[in-house]
């Protein structure tokens, strides 16, 4: 059963299509939902909640229908808002304990896990002083704690790192992915910023304006793109050549080769065996008198895959986006 | 609430993360776990110091001459005078009722402005709570506390008049009129407060606002009885403006209902007429509570 699954989910405002005809399926570990602002993220969050019922298809968190099980739905799933929610007269402690009463703990139960949960969120000593003076990293932290405290089997987590300083950003991507990791539970993370999530999502869903761009585990996104570095003694430009001949896409930069592995020439998507035989080729073809100084997979980042340049109707990700991943 | 935990010394033992398996509270008990958590900080328990002085201090003012009443009618029904209390339940209300409408504005922006100034929402309604048990048990929960207050001396007034040795049977069935009346004037005033409250993320802007409100109308309405009651020497028409304010609007409907002592220049009409009054306040009670509803239906997430 997977975590998420919509089908055809559509959402419009009186003025704007926040989703347009969104299917997807999001299976367990963690997940990252990439869209630039205004993209439907959150609009999409607020369905999968609940909170918003959508204007036509349809949505299911953990096997419950988003429209007819919400209260069902909501007392196993925590959920991080982007902006701020937090009261500043009370203590984080207090907080989270109202909180985890609020999805159904009983009292002593909420106090116990209050006090865990703070712990792994990294809120020691400062979790009796008022939130209100709180850094925005620990303002974060203890909305994390509240999205946790009940022990959910799946996690919203909306923009958590906004605001937050390169070295907060670090600590709470590792805390994002150590949710799954060491607590078992799945997370659906939000952001703007491909780069920070590839580092710890399983998968990665692109939304914008509404359509779903494209939805591939991460090890797929790389892997379609990664290429051969390789750099011989002399003569690049009849390696080059000789590469080519050999069936290979060869494009140069500088005095180094890259050589694709992700498409070879025929297009088709390759799995490990044809990296192999792409390894292989460039092997035997160097070896035939250019001296190789060295040869290196390279992996491109996400970011470099998902360009805006390149998301076009017939940019090089468009065989893969929308369309297949609806049928 | 927040005592720090007691550690074993010197060993910090890391549990790692441990899932929970236990009871889970269905949404109908959850509402009654923000009811109890919202009529709790409405007297200021649990919170700051300072939260308790209005509450706790308007208590005092409403059980002080409650209890003075008591000794005054021990006293002078020991020495024969009276054979009833001095004040008559149904009226304790009306007499203290600057000190219910301060309570009242107090208490409902309490319950409810900073849940809006913090934007606290998305946190409840992303959990098993509808929108509609939200504003229930904030209902509730003031509503409970206005009748707690106002119960609190009317109760120590009846045991008073046990003890002054007044007819058991004639003072409990006064005092449950009054009961009655304390219900009507909990469930009015905190819909209005509540609805009033909810309009605004600023508790101070909340706290005059229904202050005005209810002490204004009740300022207002009981002059314009005396003027055309007293001075104009209408005195229908003086008691048809008793629905323009909350406290007169309930006190018409005990007046109408037990045939007690009106505590403004001019009572309900009788007969069919004065079920006037009932019905307004039932349909002030339903307005506020639809009101709240579609208030809380709007709220941004």
């Amino acid at each position: 059963m997977p975590v998420i699954a919509t089908q055809q989910l559509t959402k419009r405002y009186p003025r704007v299509t926040a989703l347009d005809g969104l299917s997807l399926e999001v299976g367990d570990g963690v997940t990252g939902l990439v869209g630039a602002n205004g993209a439907g993220k959150s609009t999409l969050i607020k369905i999968l909640l609940g909170l918003s019922d959508p204007t036509s298809g349809s949505a299911q968190v953990l096997g419950h229908d988003v429209r007819d099980d919400g209260a069902a739905l909501r007392s196993r799933v925590g959920y991080m808002p982007e902006h701020d929610c937090l009261p500043a007269d009370v203590s984080a402690t207090e907080l989270v304990v109202h909180l985890a009463r609020m999805s159904g703990l009983p009292t002593d139960a909420a106090r116990e896990r209050a006090a865990d949960t703070l712990r792994h969120v990294g809120l020691y000593e400062e979790r009796y002083r008022p939130i209100g003076g709180y850094s925005t990293g620990m303002k974060q932290r203890v909305k994390l704690a509240q999205a946790l405290v009940h022990d959910p089997d799946v996690v919203f987590l909306d923009e958590p790192t906004n605001g937050l300083d390169p070295t907060g950003r670090d600590e709470m991507l590792g805390l994002v992915r150590r949710i799954y990791d060491d607590f078992g539970i799945s997370v659906l993370v939000t952001s703007h910023l491909l780069g920070e999530l590839e580092r710890i999502c399983d998968q990665v869903v692109i939304v914008d304006g509404g359509v779903l761009l494209r939805s591939s585990t991460v090890a797929d996104f790389t892997r379609a793109s990664a290429q051969l570095a390789v750099e011989v003694a002399h003569d690049t430009a009849g390696a080059a050549a000789a590469l080519t001949a050999a069936g290979l896409r060869v494009s140069r930069e500088g005095e180094t080769l890259l050589v694709e592995i992700g498409a070879g020439v025929d297009g088709d998507d390759t799995d490990d065996t044809d990296a192999g035989a792409v390894h292989d080729t460039v092997r035997d073809v160097v070896a035939d008198g250019y001296g190789l100084v060295r040869l290196e997979s390279r992996r491109h980042h996400i970011a470099e895959v998902f360009d805006p340049t390149t998301t076009g109707p017939s940019g090089p990700t468009s065989d893969q986006g929308a369309t297949d991943d609806a049928a | 609430m927040t005592q720090p935990e007691a550690s074993p010394a010197g060993v910090i033992h890391n549990i790692g993360y441990r899932a929970y398996d236990g009871e889970r509270l269905p949404r109908r008990g959850v509402a009654l776990a923000l009811y109890s958590h919202t009529l709790r900080g409405v007297f200021g328990l649990g919170r700051a110091a300072r939260s308790k002085v209005v509450p706790f201090g308007m208590v005092a003012v409403m059980l002080v001459p409650a209890i003075v009443l008591s000794v005054v009618s021990v006293v002078m029904a020991g020495q024969g005078m009276i054979a009833e209390p001095v004040l008559p339940y149904t009226r304790y209300a009306m007499v203290t009722q600057a000190a219910v409408a301060i309570f009242v504005a107090v208490a409902a922006p309490q319950a409810v402005s900073l849940d809006l100034r913090f934007h606290t929402l998305p946190l409840y309604l992303s959990r098993p709570l509808e929108r509609v048990d939200y504003v229930r048990a904030k209902l509730a929960a003031l509503a409970t506390a206005v009748f707690l207050l106002l119960a609190a001396p009317l109760l120590v007034m009846y045991l008073g008049a046990l003890a002054a040795g007044f007819d058991a049977g004639t003072q409990t069935v006064e005092l449950l009129q009054a009961l009655a009346g304390a219900v009507l004037f909990a469930a009015v005033l905190s819909g209005i407060g509540l609805v009033i409250a909810s309009l605004t993320a600023r508790r101070g802007f909340g706290v005059a606002a229904i202050m005005t409100v209810l002490a204004l109308s009740y300022a207002v309405v009981t002059s314009m009885q005396a003027l055309v009651g007293f001075e104009a020497g209408d005195m229908t028409t003086a008691g048809w403006i008793g629905l323009f304010s909350p406290m007169t609007l309930v006190d018409g409907v005990q007046v109408w209902a037990f045939g007690v002592e009106t505590s403004s220049p001019a009572g309900p009409p009788e007969g069919v007429a004065g079920a006037a009054f009932p019905v307004v306040t039932l349909g002030v009670v339903a307005l506020t509570y639809l009101a709240l509803s579609a208030r809380y239906r709007k709220v941004r997430l």
